[in-house]
């Protein structure tokens, strides 16, 4: 990454982390409500 | 198609799963392109380097930070002005996926700031106003969750939502309207885009991959909504 690796990496592994955990989140509500 | 017949959450609700399974699936395959375009054939930027391949994730977010407060000031606007329950649950089950959007944008930016401009942050006016921007988010989260009864709630928040939209074009035109450190538009309706054509089919197509996500979160989240209510 032409030494922008930790710039780079950092946003896309923050991104992929965040958009995952809402993911996740979702998926447990969704198991507590229909139990 | 029977638009009325679907403004009821009960009736809505399975139209919502299908719909939440597709744009999730969409959203996958147009990221897996949309990566792929942006790291193996969009080239390496004369000036910045590979640090522009930021670019990808953050113009996509910020642009769906802002696209999604003005639906979901619009689905609250239309909860207020016809009392329909749907409407006024779109607006909640949106406002978390463009705070995040938002913090997403934030974040990236800072990130790219850095070894670009050689600092975080600045309070120059876009980064600010994209900061009232989560500000707004989480006022209206908050608003939401501070008031028990759910239709005062709703009203209360919708009105917060309405007055916000004002802080859009401010976020939009900022770039224009006051000397920041933010550069301009790269991207416009009235001129050609200033950049690579790959560079450009690697942002749309993460945009598009940012858009498909954000519907099928959003009826993920309506739906539990949905069951929510109907459970109390």
């Amino acid at each position: 990454m032409g030494g922008y690796a930790f710039y780079v990496w950092g946003a896309y592994g923050v991104t992929v982390t965040l958009l995952a955990l809402e993911v996740l989140v979702l998926l447990n509500r969704q198991r507590e409500t229909k139990t | 198609m029977r638009w009325f017949w679907y403004a009821s959450p009960q009736t809505f609700f399975p139209l919502a799963g299908a719909i939440g399974r597709a744009s999730a699936l969409l959203a996958a395959a147009l990221a897996l392109v949309g990566l792929y375009v942006g790291f193996f054939v969009a080239p390496t930027d004369a000036q910045q380097g590979e640090a522009y391949r930021i670019i990808f994730i953050h113009v996509p977010a910020a642009w769906m930070s802002m696209f999604i407060y003005v639906v979901m000031a619009l689905w609250a606007a239309l909860g207020l002005a016809f009392n329909t329950r749907l409407s006024a649950m779109m607006a909640r089950a949106l406002a978390p996926t463009g705070a995040r959007f938002t913090f997403i944008a934030l974040l990236t930016g800072a990130l790219w700031g850095k070894p670009t401009w050689g600092t975080w942050w600045v309070w120059d006016a876009r980064l600010t106003s994209e900061l009232i921007l989560l500000f707004l988010y989480f006022g209206f989260m908050a608003l939401q969750a501070a008031i028990d009864e759910r239709r005062r709630a709703d009203r209360a928040g919708a009105i917060l939502a309405i007055v916000g939209v004002v802080n859009i074009p401010i976020i939009y035109y900022s770039v224009q309207w006051w000397n920041t450190l933010h550069q301009g538009a790269s991207v416009s309706f009235t001129r050609a885009p200033s950049m690579a054509a790959t560079m450009l089919t690697g942002m749309i197509l993460m945009t598009l991959a940012f858009w498909a996500y954000s519907i099928a979160v959003a009826m993920a989240r309506v739906r539990c909504l949905i069951m929510e209510e109907k459970s109390e």
